[in-house]
This record gives C-alpha cells, sequence and structure tokens, in this order.
C-alpha cells in the first residue's frame, strides 16, 4: 500500500513539475508575443497521407524562411507552430483548438484533406482567427464562413478539367468513377466529374467506391471491368490509388485511368509502379515549368529539402506568402478582422501556382494543368494547361474554354513546340486584368 | 461467368488471408477461452518484420524466392517470439483474475502495439517490396489470377496442413488437445500448460504474420492499423466457423472473404452498397450468434457450473 502511495506521489510530483515548466515556457512566448507574429500550421504529418502534410509543412518553412530572412513583415518575424493532427478530423479539430486557445495563434495554415479542413475550420471561425487552406479544393470548405479561404482552385473546376480532358483529348465515350466513400473531396469530384462529362457526351457507366481500409479492390474492378469503360475516373488519395492503378492492371484493364491532385505524392510510384501508365490527373502547377519564378522556387526547395516540390508544397508556399502579403497590408496581425478583410481582398497575387485572386467566396480562380504519369522517371509530366470559363489563355483565342476542341488543341500545339510550360506564366500575367470579369463567371 | 469466377477469386484471395489469422484467434480461444485482440496487430506486426527483413537484407532491390522465403520465414519468427512475450509479460500475470481483466488487458495490449508502431514508424503507410516477380495467368476468358493470388492460396494451404500435423501428430499437439479439453486435469498428467499455452500463441502469431507478409506482396501498402479491421474480420471468421473450432476458422475465413467480395461485386442488384462490406462480415456474425451460437462447425457444448 505505501508503494502505490509513494508512487501516486512520484507521478503526481512529475506532471506537476512538467506543468510548471510548460508555464513557465508559454510565459516567455506571451512575452515575445508583440514582437512575432504566430502562424499555426496543422496538417497530417504521420498518418495515411502524411507527404501531404510534410510537403506542406516544407512549402510553408520555405516561404516564412524567406520572409524572415528579409527582415520579417514590418519587422516583425513570423513564427511557426506545428502540429500533426495524424490525417484525423477529430485531431485536426483538437490541434487546432490548442493552436488558437494556448498558442493564441494570429492565422492558420492548413488542411490538405478537404474533410480535415471542414473539421477545423468551424473553430477558427467562430474564434476569428483567419485560416487559409492552401490545397483543400471541395467548395465546402470556404463556406464555413468569412474568416476561411483559399489559395487554389475548387473541386468544380477541378472535376470538370478532368472531364473536359477525357472526352476531348482522350476522346472519351464511356467512364466509370471509383471514388472514396469517406472523402469529401471525393465525393465533390466524382459530382462535378459526372456533370461536365455528362455535358460533354458521355456516359457514366457505373460509380463505384471503396474505404481507406478494404483490404483489396479487386471487387470493385472486377465489376467495372464488366462493364469495359474507355477511362476510371479515381478520385482518391495516393495510398489507395497506387495500389488500385497495380490491381486493375492485374486484372488486364488497360484504360487510362484520371485523377486529381491527391494523386500528387513521391510515394505513389512506390505504390503503383508500372502500373500508373498511361494515367493522367490534375493538378495546380507543373515543376517542369521554365518560368523563372517556378524555377527559382524548385531550386530552393531542393536546395533546402532535396525533393522536387509537389503541388501541394507549392500552393503551401503561396498560401505563407498571400498571407505575409495581407499581413503587410493591414498593418499587423493583431487586428484579426482587418487581417480577414485584406486576405480576402487579395488581388493578383503573384504565386508560383498562378495569379492568386480571391473571389467573393474566397476561393482563388486559376487554370489547372493536365499531367501525365511517367512511372519509368517517376515523374509527372505536363500535358496540357485547362483554364476557367471566362479566363482565356495567353496566346490563343478568347473562347478556350468554351470549345473545349480549341482549348485542348491550342494546348497540345503548345506543348509540342515546347513553350506550353510558359504559357502558365503568361496566362498569369495576362489574366490579371480579365480574372474580376472571370471570378464572376466561374462556376 | 467469369466475372463471377473472377469475384470468386478476389474474395477466396483475402478469405485465405482471414482464415489464417483466424486459426490464431480459435486456438488461443481454444485452449484459454480468451480472445487475444491483440492477435488482429500480430498479423500487422509480421508485415512491419517482413519490410523491415527485406529492405535490410537487399531482397526489395533484388527479387528471388529465396529472399521471399527468408523474409516469410523470418516475419513468421518474429511475431512468434513476440506473440509469446505478450502472453508471458501480459496475460500469464492475470491469468489467475477473472476472464474479463484478460480481455480487457487484451484491448489493451491491442492499443499499446498499435501506437507504439505510430510512434517508432509513423502512421505513413509504407510500400512493402515485390519478393517475387508478379504476373497474370488467364484462366478461361475474362477470368485472370495473379501469382501473388496463387502464392496466397498455396502458402496458406500449406501452412494448414502443416498446423493440422501439428496439433494431431505430434507430441505437443497432442498436449495442446488436452489443454484444450481440459487445463487442470492436463496439468495433473504432467504436461507443462504454460508451455503448451506459449507455443500455442507461438503458433497462432506465426501464421497471423505469414497471413501479413502474404497480404503485403498482394496489396503492398502496410501501416501501424491495417490490423484492426483485418483482424476484427478474421475473428468473426473464427465465431463463424465455431470458435475453437480449426477447420471451422478456415472456413469462416474464406466464407467472410467470399461474401465480402460478392457484395461488392453484386450488392448492388439487390440494393446493398459496395461500401457496406464491411458490414456483412459483421451482420453475418449477428445472424450466426442468433441462429447457430455454436458456429458453423461449433459443437454445443453446455456450459458446467
Amino acid at each position: 500500500m505505501t508503494r502505490i502511495i509513494l508512487a501516486i506521489c512520484v507521478v503526481t510530483s512529475i506532471f506537476l513539475s512538467i506543468a510548471c515548466v510548460q508555464k513557465g515556457g508559454d510565459g516567455n512566448t506571451a512575452g515575445v508575443s508583440s514582437d512575432t507574429i504566430k502562424v499555426g500550421v496543422y496538417g497530417d504529418l504521420t498518418g495515411q497521407t502524411a507527404s501531404f502534410g510534410q510537403s506542406t509543412k516544407n512549402g510553408i518553412q520555405l516561404a516564412v524562411d524567406e520572409i524572415n530572412a528579409a527582415g520579417g513583415i514590418n519587422g516583425k518575424k513570423i513564427e511557426l507552430i506545428v502540429e500533426d493532427d495524424q490525417g484525423q478530423p477529430q485531431q485536426a479539430t483538437t490541434v487546432v483548438q490548442k493552436l488558437i486557445n494556448q498558442n493564441k495563434v494570429h492565422a492558420l495554415l492548413g488542411e490538405v484533406a478537404s474533410t480535415n479542413s471542414l473539421a477545423a475550420a468551424p473553430v477558427a471561425q467562430s474564434a476569428r482567427i483567419p485560416m487559409i487552406t492552401p490545397s483543400s479544393t471541395n467548395p465546402k470548405v470556404t463556406e464555413v464562413g468569412d474568416y476561411i479561404s483559399r489559395v487554389c482552385f475548387i473541386d468544380p473546376f477541378q472535376g470538370a478539367t478532368m472531364a473536359k480532358f477525357a472526352a476531348t483529348t482522350l476522346k472519351a465515350k464511356t467512364a466509370a468513377i471509383l471514388g472514396d466513400v469517406n472523402s469529401d473531396y471525393s465525393k465533390g469530384l466524382t459530382q462535378y466529374f459526372e456533370q461536365e462529362f455528362t455535358k460533354n457526351g458521355g456516359t457514366i457507366v457505373t460509380k463505384e467506391a471503396y474505404t481507406q481500409t478494404d483490404p483489396d479492390f479487386k471487387g470493385q474492378l472486377t465489376k467495372i471491368r464488366n462493364l469495359n469503360p474507355d477511362v476510371i475516373y479515381i478520385p482518391g488519395y495516393y495510398s489507395q490509388v497506387g495500389i488500385i492503378a497495380r490491381q486493375a492492371r492485374e486484372l488486364g484493364m488497360n484504360m487510362p485511368l484520371l485523377g486529381g491532385d491527391g494523386w500528387d505524392s513521391p510515394e505513389i510510384w512506390k505504390l503503383g509502379g508500372e502500373a500508373l501508365k498511361n494515367s493522367y490527373i490534375s493538378n495546380h502547377y507543373s515543376a517542369d515549368n521554365p518560368a523563372p519564378e517556378i524555377q527559382n522556387f524548385v531550386k530552393a526547395y531542393q536546395a533546402k529539402f532535396n525533393t522536387v516540390p509537389d503541388s501541394l508544397a507549392a500552393l503551401a508556399y503561396d498560401a505563407a506568402k498571400v498571407l505575409a502579403d495581407a499581413i503587410k497590408r493591414a498593418g499587423g496581425a493583431e487586428d484579426s478582422a482587418k487581417l480577414k478583410d485584406a486576405i480576402n481582398a487579395t488581388k493578383n497575387f503573384a504565386g508560383v501556382t498562378g495569379t492568386i485572386t480571391l473571389d467573393a467566396s474566397r476561393n482563388a480562380v486559376k487554370p489547372a494543368v493536365v499531367l501525365e504519369l511517367s512511372p519509368a522517371q517517376s515523374k509527372f509530366t505536363f500535358k496540357e494547361t485547362i483554364y476557367p470559363e471566362g479566363m482565356s489563355a495567353p496566346t490563343a483565342s478568347p473562347t478556350v474554354a468554351d470549345s473545349n476542341a480549341n482549348a485542348a488543341t491550342n494546348a497540345n500545339t503548345m506543348s509540342n513546340a515546347n513553350a506550353a510550360n510558359g504559357a502558365n506564366t503568361n496566362a498569369n500575367a495576362n489574366s490579371a486584368a480579365n480574372s474580376a470579369a472571370a471570378n464572376n463567371t466561374n462556376k | 461467368m467469369d466475372t463471377f469466377v473472377q469475384q470468386l477469386i478476389n474474395g477466396l484471395t483475402i478469405g485465405s488471408i482471414y482464415a489464417l489469422i483466424a486459426l490464431g484467434y480459435t486456438m488461443v480461444y481454444g485452449i484459454l477461452r480468451l480472445i487475444n485482440f491483440a492477435h488482429g496487430d500480430i498479423y500487422m506486426v509480421g508485415a512491419y518484420a517482413g519490410f523491415i527483413l527485406a529492405t535490410s537484407l537487399g531482397f526489395a532491390s533484388d527479387p528471388s524466392a529465396f529472399g521471399f522465403v527468408v523474409t516469410l520465414v523470418g516475419a513468421m519468427a518474429i511475431a512468434a517470439a513476440i506473440g509469446m512475450a505478450i502472453e508471458r509479460f501480459a496475460y500469464r500475470p492475470v491469468r489467475k483474475f477473472s476472464k474479463m481483466t484478460t480481455l480487457i488487458t487484451a484491448i489493451g495490449m491491442s492499443l499499446l502495439i498499435e501506437y507504439l508502431f505510430v510512434f517508432f514508424f509513423s502512421g505513413t503507410p509504407r510500400s512493402f517490396p515485390q519478393l517475387l516477380p508478379n504476373d497474370n495467368i488467364t484462366l478461361f476468358g475474362n477470368a485472370t489470377i495473379s501469382t501473388s493470388q496463387i502464392l496466397i492460396f498455396v502458402v496458406s494451404i500449406l501452412l494448414m496442413v502443416l498446423l493440422q500435423y501439428i496439433i494431431y501428430k505430434t507430441k505437443i499437439g497432442k498436449a495442446m488437445r488436452a489443454v484444450s479439453f481440459n487445463i487442470n486435469s492436463a496439468k495433473l498428467m504432467g504436461i507443462n500448460t504454460d508451455f503448451v499455452i506459449a507455443f500455442t500463441f507461438a503458433l497462432g502469431s506465426a501464421l497471423a504474420a505469414a497471413g501479413g507478409v502474404l497480404t503485403a506482396q498482394y496489396n503492398p501498402k502496410i501501416e501501424p492499423l491495417m490490423g484492426i479491421i483485418t483482424g476484427l474480420k478474421a475473428f468473426v471468421a473464427a465465431v463463424l466457423g465455431g470458435i475453437g473450432n480449426i477447420p471451422g476458422a478456415v472456413l469462416g475465413g474464406l466464407l467472410i472473404g467470399a461474401a465480402e467480395t460478392l457484395v461488392v461485386g453484386y450488392g448492388s442488384y439487390i440494393g446493398i452498397p459496395s461500401t457496406y462490406r464491411d458490414a456483412v462480415a459483421f451482420a453475418i456474425l449477428i445472424l450466426v450468434l442468433l441462429l447457430r451460437p455454436a458456429g458453423l462447425l461449433g459443437s454445443n457444448v453446455q456450459e458446467k457450473v
């Protein structure tokens, strides 16, 4: 009995001493807080989609290092506080609560997965802390409230991009969809792909679903094989997609597989390997793009992290830069209402993923790129650029988006002339003028 | 027709894995009347052990049959050692207390293993290297079978035959049967029950680890929480076949695997969406418990009070 009491005493004293140390620590940072701008970053650093979280963290880190090296914002340095949510929505809510209540962050950057952003956004909104998500593309995320914004395009556009590509470039007449039933991202993309694909005269032969814990996907794939569609659209995340591709090829299904930015991870090559040949994804930027601002970013990122930045890293970099720009315009980060207004007023910000202008729903309006997967070199190869309706391609006729055939041919010709990558940047520069108009017409 | 055969092959593939894991559940239950909830995690531990062996011994870059066998046997040995350690340090000290205590210990053990792995290996899925060249063989029409599927069938059948041999033809097998019949009498007859129990854990864990390595050849994504759902379904398989009954566990595993895949393939024709595959396993469990509480092959033994 005495041993138990003793043990309890020891444990309590240890906890107390830890609590004291932590309190001391908090007190210190609180003292410094007037000199730094605290930015909370939350993401999946260890879970199912950990490569998303790591890329995002690296992208933000690079941006913040650059800003701090240049003297910070109005003399104040940015201090990053990074939390891991393990890719779980409940954890996302918890860590964001912690970042807001304990760390007293001035702004939040995060998540990649829309489901996790949707879990955390209401917390940020009710605490009135501005949150910029670099890469959550589900429309519902920014609908949570005026403190939530994003620097990427949204799923209606992303889904439509792939549908257009399938219908015009690949000349697909029939498509099957295999989506992740528990992901808001996947559900959104499924819906918009279907809309656009049927509008273009195609037929969706079946819509199948899987969960992230499924032991294999051959059941769904065998069913799809029976219907023999021209393409299969798989709006999921890389950790499942790699296996799906492999099992599809094992079943002798060699049609093109289509996906979205959820495939963009170096891990996909290990999981899918050669099976990923003849696959295409829609994405936010291409690291192949020779434009100097993109290549400078790619070089700086490679020097620091020893890997080619994926689009999530690029978007995270842009999100941090947009936030810094807004803090500068708002004259500091203390007044969260002012900061929010500054973020939402972001206009023609030149980022590595394109020119960023937030529309009335706080979504960025930008062109998307279609990339082809080249498993032999473990890289995504630029295929073509697709512009949102109303936003015109720089060197093409002004009706690109409406006449899909045109858009595709233009982009293709440019790609043959090896100038297509430049098109992205030109678009950024030129489209600045009509992006305000584009905002209104964009779905 | 070929689609149906294809679905059946797909179903029996994962069914074989469930069967391998279910054997561990059923053997431990047969001997200790304990549901070892950490057993699903041993399957995951086996996959990780195989992953570490294959990558550190260089089999990943140079696939060969030798590399596969070493990885498989090595992973089984490591998992057997871990299974015995769990029994020795977690279950044996509480064995003399109530059944509930051991059950809660098992649940705690399961969570401990899962999150130790998350801590040391992170939750990031890893890709398991391909140890044997993978190819497809067309059976007829559209029905194909991949070499990794054949591998699963062949290795699991071999292991099940080996298990049957151990249990019915060896001395230790006889001791296991005696202990499962009545542990106290067995002890009085001079059987070292502690050793028999440890051996049972080792055997079950090795089978689960084989399941882990085989699955990883078929679906090369491994992560620390992969054992939860698979383990639960294997448990359902064991109950379906009649817990404590070894052929029952195999039958149950194959049935659950086939049922699950057929739901994915044909469920939508009768209004069951394909994502209900997991629900089906548990619905079957409830039905079996209602209609035939002892399971398909289980004998209904009246509990002595």
